[in-house]
């Protein structure tokens, strides 16, 4: 929750509260905020060398006077002109400006820096203020941002953290203000990581290329660097030259995105299938424990969507109970959902065939208008219990984010849910091959009364097959809880996508749920960019209703129960 | 045992007697019915509950305060369950057999056509508290939401003072995105954006992967000119859209998304951090720092006993629709919705952004626009706003039909579609 952050009021108010951060997330950030002002200070001082114009005091007082206005015009203005004025108290300044904690007092225009620990400073001078007396916080806008993201980036290219550098190296290329190309070059003699430095020379090659009064040769050399780059910020910047360029430059410049565009087309291809596979992943997560249900037992269980949204509540009830108790394992809070939510899907699906599905075993329409009347029980009791509002899952920090491989985003939600997927569904084959309950299991689905004769409990096989088939589900909640809204409708949104993977890959058997999953997920996403969402949802119910009309027992026919 | 015959007596006298001394005054003193039509249950329950909690609150304080006309008011809630032809029984329900004064209900489109002809047949008022798509104004409800020119064309405006030329349209799919975009690209057109600067794209109610989309508009947007997303999603399929925005690194410095259905509430499930600066165009944001707000906010989380409890933009339409209703009724001196309707129109109360709104004669309200940024506590906060309110233009200049329409519930005119060009009233006059 960001219960603890929402102090709304607060931040416009005359009085000045902090709005502190939760405190599992103020003792990370506090380290590397103080490591950093000391740092930019430093830098700042470098960086004040480099360009060797002293400071004037009254140049500076004038600056940071700006910064006590309303207009955000003026307050980016004023960043600028406080990054290239070679102040040493400029960094401190424009970094609180960057944390929210730069504000003024609209009496006499002081402004003043709001320590961490709520102390105020004078912005102008750096000494203590004692009663700074009501004040207003200096407002951001993205304008404001940008210019901050520019300073900040032209402040750390020599800073000691490499990621620092190429966020820095990053925002240059952004910016492509020609004021830090003397800091660039500092930089990129310095620089050791391979990586990093060539981050730096393509900002250097995007600050000649957009800057006018460069030659025209090094301009057009620098176009060939940001065309070894080749992804979209490259083709953003290429297209972002202005009007008035000599033509020489800009043909390079056109010539050059066309290629970029040309690549870029293959790498979109391989981002649909990469999209496909996760949209395949998640597919096969929600259909797998019916494959289990419906494949072995032929019930079909229209309650399966609901197993998923218990499983995917648990993950929710964990969390809630890890922040309570244990705040520090909150990283790991869905190591701990999985077995809890397969225990409690798994549960809440033996105690349905217990007790209502074990009596309507081979009436085929009655269990499914009695699964539909369970699901709609189950998801009044959640919205009742938990309130019709969604509610919050946390993604654990090693989940969020993306990686770039190439030009292809790989989302690390997306990545951890194919993998997870696959370990289920390897755990599930490897179980239903080599354990005995897996053999009884696969005996029971091939010849219920064969099986029945040789000694197997049909009827316990068949209530711990429901609650495997129920758990597999609860595990899909949980993976489903950190790309989709926890609230009581969630399983409704996947029961159609399970039975259409079931059906089309064959009832009963794991690779065929497997098949059918990575084939509708990444025809979907083919599909999906030229005829939209919706008519691509279309499109594949209709093929799917065509394929079973030709094929009525999916890709991979099984023979047994199902059969009969 | 006499005595305990006695004794059972004089406990059913005395029972008897108590009853009817609780009795006497009820009866005596009638109430006036108000009707609250938000769903409880289903899809819209996230987003309509509050919306009834608010009207509880309004009516409880009103109350408090004496009530109306000298008589209490008594709220009837009803439970449409987020099923469109429900919502006209349950209109129908609450006129009919309740026999509601008023009624405040209603928030998707869908819905509102839906029970706009029960109110216009039973002669009845909708106090409807949403933004939404113009291109209506029934005799019968009023619009306490923005229409278009409130909400999405000041939007764009801003964008473009902003230097955006290039638009990415992102909807879901059903009447208000679709009608919403209608007018945003005609608007656009005549600011001279190109028609092949727009792109348009609509995804089902509940979207979840948006990988594909989040993708596409990342390329759309690495052009070189300046890109922004118009976002008219709608419901809880925003969440993992902003997900996944700020999972594949779609800053709002590079690309900002400005949104018309995401308020403090929808925000309230999000990881914030990612998404500074993204932006959201309404009337009312909770951080909006006048007297009346920090009132109007106190007063809510006492009433929700909930210290953090968020207010939004519908939950304002709704406490200056009340407001507009109690004033209407103590001027007509009636709670008839004849005569209700016609004092209605006139009606100045004040906002909580320290504005005055007033009704006005096409059913709807004057409102101030704000643009405001997403900050990291979930909170949005202003960048830019009107000077002052701004009338609604119900029938958009910008499409082709609804150009010549105008809209005027006074006498001599009573009509809600009145065509300037032909001179005839077309829709229900009264």
């Amino acid at each position: 929750m960001n219960a603890s952050t929402r102090s709304g009021l607060d931040s416009g108010s005359g009085t000045l509260r902090p709005c502190s951060p939760p405190p599992a997330a103020r003792d990370k950030d506090i380290g590397p905020i103080r490591a950093l002002s000391a740092f930019l200070v430093a830098a700042l001082a470098a960086f004040v060398l480099i360009l060797a114009g002293p400071a004037r005091a009254q140049d500076h007082a004038a600056l940071v006077q700006r910064f006590a206005t309303e207009s955000f015009n003026d307050i980016a203005g004023a960043v600028n002109g406080l990054a290239t004025s070679g102040s040493p108290r400029a960094a401190p300044v424009i970094e609180a400006l960057r944390d929210g904690r730069l504000v003024y007092r609209a009496g006499d225009r002081q402004v003043f820096i709001r320590r961490p620990d709520n102390s105020f400073v004078n912005a102008l001078t750096g000494e203590p203020a004692a009663d700074v007396g009501t004040t207003r916080p200096v407002r951001l806008n993205n304008n404001v941002r940008r210019a901050i993201d520019a300073a900040v980036g032209a402040l750390s290219l020599l800073h000691p953290d490499p990621a620092r550098r190429t966020s820095a190296a990053e925002a240059v290329f952004k910016s492509r203000d020609s004021a830090a190309l003397a800091a660039l070059d500092a930089a990129i003699g310095q620089e050791r990581d391979p990586r990093i430095r060539k981050l730096m020379e393509e900002a250097r090659a995007a600050v000649v290329v957009a800057n006018p009064q460069a030659a025209e040769a090094d301009r057009i050399a620098a176009i060939g660097i940001i065309q070894r780059r080749g992804d979209q910020d490259a083709l953003a910047m290429l297209g972002s030259l202005p009007a008035t360029t000599p033509p020489l430059v800009r043909e390079a410049a056109e010539s050059a995105a066309v290629g970029i565009r040309r690549t870029l087309a293959v790498w979109e291809a391989g981002q649909n299938v990469w999209h496909g596979i996760s949209l395949g992943s998640v597919l096969l997560l929600a259909a797998i424990g019916l494959a289990i249900t419906f494949g072995v037992m032929g019930v079909i269980n229209m309650a399966h969507g609901e197993m998923v949204m218990i499983g995917a509540y648990t993950t929710f009830v964990v969390q809630q109970t890890i922040r309570t108790v244990a705040p520090g394992l909150m990283d790991v809070s869905l190591f701990i959902a999985l077995p809890m939510a397969f225990l409690v899907a798994g549960a809440i699906g033996v105690a349905i065939e217990r007790l209502i599905i074990r009596h309507l075993y081979g009436r085929a329409l009655e269990t499914l208008l009695a699964t539909w009347g369970v699901s709609l029980v189950l998801q009044q009791a959640v919205r009742t219990w938990f309130g019709p509002t969604n509610r919050e899952v946390t993604t654990p920090s090693w989940m969020s984010g993306s990686i770039e491989i190439g030009h292809l985003a790989i989302t690390a939600n997306r990545l951890a849910i194919i993998v997870f997927a696959i370990i289920v569904f390897a755990a599930l084959l490897l179980f239903l091959k080599r354990t005995p309950f897996g053999l009884q299991t696969r005996a029971v689905t091939q010849n219920r009364r064969m099986a029945g004769a040789m000694g197997i409990r049909t009827n316990w096989v068949d209530a711990f097959t429901f609650g495997l088939g129920s758990g597999i589900a609860g595990l899909a909640g949980v993976a489903l809880s950190q790309i989709d809204n926890v609230s009581p409708n969630l399983g409704q949104a996947y029961i159609i996508d399970s039975f259409m993977v079931v059906v089309f890959g064959g009832v009963g058997n794991l690779w065929g749920t497997l098949v059918a999953a990575m084939t509708l997920g990444i025809a979907n996403k083919f599909l999906e960019p030229y005829a939209g969402a919706v008519l691509g949802k279309i499109l594949l119910l209709v093929f799917i209703i065509l394929f079973i009309q030709k094929r009525p027992r999916g890709l991979f026919a099984l023979k047994g129960r199902a059969v009969e | 045992m006499l005595n305990l015959k006695s004794k059972v007596l004089g406990l059913v006298a005395g029972a008897a007697m108590a009853a009817g001394v609780l009795a006497a005054p009820a009866k005596a003193q009638e109430t006036i019915k108000i009707g609250i039509l938000h769903s409880l249950s289903g899809t819209m329950a996230i987003s309509e509950t509050t919306l009834k909690d608010v009207m509880l609150m309004l009516i409880e304080e009103q109350n408090k305060r004496g009530g109306v006309l000298g008589k209490k008011l008594e709220p009837v809630v009803v439970d449409p369950a987020s099923n469109w032809p429900l919502f006209a029984e349950k209109a129908r329900e609450l006129i009919a057999q309740h026999k509601v004064a008023v009624t405040f209900g209603c928030w998707t489109s869908v819905s509102r056509k839906s029970v706009l002809p029960v109110f216009e047949e039973l002669n009845s008022i909708l106090f409807y508290p949403v933004q939404y798509e113009g291109e209506e104004s029934s005799p019968n409800i009023f619009y306490t939401g923005a229409a278009p020119n409130q909400q999405a064309i000041p939007a764009i405006d801003y964008l473009l003072s902003e230097g955006v030329k290039r638009f990415v349209l992102e909807g879901t799919d059903y009447v208000y995105p679709r009608t919403t975009n209608r007018i945003l690209e005609a608007y656009l057109l005549s600011k001279g954006i190109k028609a092949e600067d727009i792109s348009t794209n609509y995804t089902p109610f509940g979207h979840s992967d948006w990988q594909t989309r989040v993708a596409t508009i990342k390329r759309f947007g690495s052009t070189g000119v300046k890109t922004a997303v118009v976002s008219t999603i709608n419901g809880d399929a925003n969440v993992p859209f902003y997900k996944e925005l700020g999972n594949q690194g779609v800053k709002a410095t590079d690309i900002p998304v400005i949104a018309f259905s995401v308020g403090e509430e929808e925000l309230a499930g999000i990881d914030t951090k990612p998404l500074v600066g993204h932006l959201a165009a309404w009337n009312y944001f909770q951080s909006v720092d006048t007297p009346a707000n920090r009132d109007f906010i106190a007063r809510w989380r006492a009433f929700k006993k909930n210290e953090r409890a968020v207010t939004n933009d519908p939950m304002e339409a709704h406490v200056i629709g009340f407001a507009m209703w109690v004033k209407a009724v103590e001027a007509a001196g009636t709670t008839d919705a004849t005569a209700v309707r016609r004092a209605m129109i006139g009606i100045a109360v004040p906002n909580l952004t320290g504005g005055i709104s007033t009704m006005m004669p096409n059913h709807h309200i004057t409102k101030p626009v704000l643009i405001g940024e997403i900050q990291e506590n979930g909170q949005i906060q202003t960048v830019w706003q009107t000077p002052g309110t701004v009338v609604a233009q119900e029938w958009s200049p910008h499409l082709e039909g609804s150009r010549d329409l105008i809209a005027d519930h006074r006498p001599p005119m009573n009509c809600g579609n009145f065509n300037v060009r032909t001179g005839r009233c077309g829709g229900a006059q009264r």
